[in-house]
């Protein structure tokens, strides 16, 4: 049974992606975009060459403050948040004692001992009730600001060209990974240059009563440029490429963080942390899975999200996410298998309806922007 | 939308008889419109034959795969060929250049749906 469209949970945007004629779809219980007229594809390749327009106003923020919140932060999560200047973000999670995943996040320092924790709109209630349930060790206040707070994405390689007309504060100078406050078309925002398609763009974040005339405004200067709004079907295709993680998908509450390919963002020597033990163990032992890239061998056999991948009939490990990819015009997907078969160069083979298709082992990610 | 010379399935394929007993099949502009971008379509070689309701095929979007279902039994006289480099055609013209296999029929069309009720079918599932 679908959930009645009167249940779901609307964005301050919900209203401007109907004039739109979006089409729309339970996402995680909220009531979102999935592809605009012009189409999953098209809205990819603006993206990719010149620049696409998301709502992300679903995604959960988290404020944390006060003298303790600095250490509450280190113990939740594994990247060193000490190491953060202030106006810089980093992408880090939430791990169980065991290692696994409560979800993954973006942490931006936003003072000495202020932190906004971004995370995923469905996992946002449980993230909100995890730090709360840690926070009373530490001396800080935990808010939960999603409801508040609408945020759009801009992404593409004329971002900048974009929105620097719509803002007094200059936008080259922010690199990636960092964030400051401004002005954007009047509204006050965060101004953050990140993003979950592997392009140059900005993260806005803002009051949610002003979300719509930032949007608006966003539009109208970046339609005679190119930019085309975009749903959450080309934003999958995207992210797909990049290899970025998508919580449900390469990361959940029964995979840690070394097998799924994100020992980058954990510090093992930084202190005590939330599934530090687990994961010292982990990487004293040999993983017994990796995930890996792969691309099958045939136009017609198109792997999806959480088909089989076997040997000698028999499951060895699953594919998390799969698609055809728009950019590379190959049947892309990223897949959990057995350490001893994960080399690039490898063979497997994936169960696609019934039916064992070779699939051969590619580097990662599949996609990179040149510049 | 729903042309009225075209007989439709509960599964969004059509089916337009050539009076000859033949017919083109293929999938509706619902069908075509709710899977998005089409870029790969699976059909059988001349020759298959296949019953009522059978898997003759598979069609995939960017985000989704979906099955092709014969509307009435037949034998396939002819695979559209065009489509294995322009699917996109299912999405343009899901009526014209976008049809899928020729059949020979080999059952009648008293079970399929006519414009009218494929319409009212399409508007109870789309609200």
């Amino acid at each position: 049974m679908s959930t009645s469209v009167s249940e779901l949970m609307k964005t301050p945007l919900n209203a401007a992606h109907r004039a739109l004629n979006a089409k729309m779809v339970d996402f995680g219980g909220w009531d979102m975009p999935v592809q605009y007229p012009a189409g999953i594809l098209a809205e990819h390749e603006a993206v990719r060459t010149r620049a696409g327009l998301f709502d992300v106003s679903h995604m959960g923020e988290i404020r944390v403050k006060g003298p303790g919140a600095l250490a509450l932060v280190e113990h939740l999560t594994p990247n060193a948040v000490s190491k953060l200047a202030i106006g810089q973000v980093h992408y880090t999670a939430f791990l169980y004692e065991n290692g696994t995943f409560v979800d993954d996040l973006l942490v931006y320092r936003e003072g000495e001992q202020e932190f906004l924790l971004v995370v995923n709109a469905g996992n946002s209630d449980k993230d909100f009730a995890w730090v709360q349930k840690h926070a009373p060790a530490f001396d800080c206040t935990v808010v939960n600001e999603s409801p508040a707070t609408g945020q759009i994405a801009l992404q593409g390689p004329l971002s900048v060209d974009i929105l620097q007309p719509l803002t007094k504060t200059p936008l080259d100078p922010i690199g990636y990974y960092f964030f400051t406050h401004g002005e954007v078309a009047g509204v006050k925002c965060l101004i953050s240059r990140t993003g979950y398609t592997g392009e140059d763009g900005f993260e806005l974040y803002c009051a949610a009563g002003d979300t719509e005339k930032l949007w608006n405004a966003v539009m109208a200067a970046g339609t005679p440029k190119g930019l085309l709004p975009a749903g959450l079907g080309c934003r999958n295709t995207l992210r797909l490429e990049c290899k970025m993680a998508l919580y449900g998908h390469e990361i959940d509450d029964t995979i840690h963080a070394l097998e799924a390919g994100l020992g980058w963002i954990v510090k093992l020597d930084k202190g005590d942390f939330m599934g530090r033990e687990a994961l010292l163990a982990a990487k004293a032992a040999p993983a017994p899975r990796k995930l890996v890239g792969f691309k099958t061998l045939e136009k017609r056999d198109i792997a999806r999200d959480h088909m089989p991948v076997v040997q000698d009939g028999k499951q060895i490990g699953f594919v998390t996410s799969a698609a055809p990819s728009p950019t590379c015009g190959i049947n892309l997907g990223l897949a959990y298998v057995p350490t001893e078969l994960a080399k690039v160069g490898g063979r497997i083979q994936i169960e696609i309806r019934g039916r064992a298709v070779d699939a051969d082992i590619i580097p990662t990610p599949f996609y990179k922007r040149t510049k | 939308m729903f042309p009225a010379d075209l007989k439709y399935t509960k599964d969004h394929e059509w089916l337009k008889p050539a009076g000859d007993g033949t017919a083109l099949v293929g999938i509706t502009h619902y069908a075509q419109d709710a899977l998005g971008d089409v870029v790969f379509v699976d059909l059988p070689e001349a020759g298959e034959a296949f019953g009522a309701g059978e898997e003759f095929g598979t069609v995939e979007s960017v985000k989704t795969v979906s099955e092709l279902n014969m509307p009435v039994g037949g034998e396939v006289l002819e695979a559209n060929a065009t489509l294995a480099d322009h699917p996109e055609a299912v999405n343009e013209d899901p009526y014209g250049k976008g049809w899928m296999v020729k059949i020979k029929l080999a059952g009648d069309l008293a079970g399929l749906l006519d414009a009218k009720a494929y319409e009212a079918l399409v508007g109870a599932e789309s609200h």
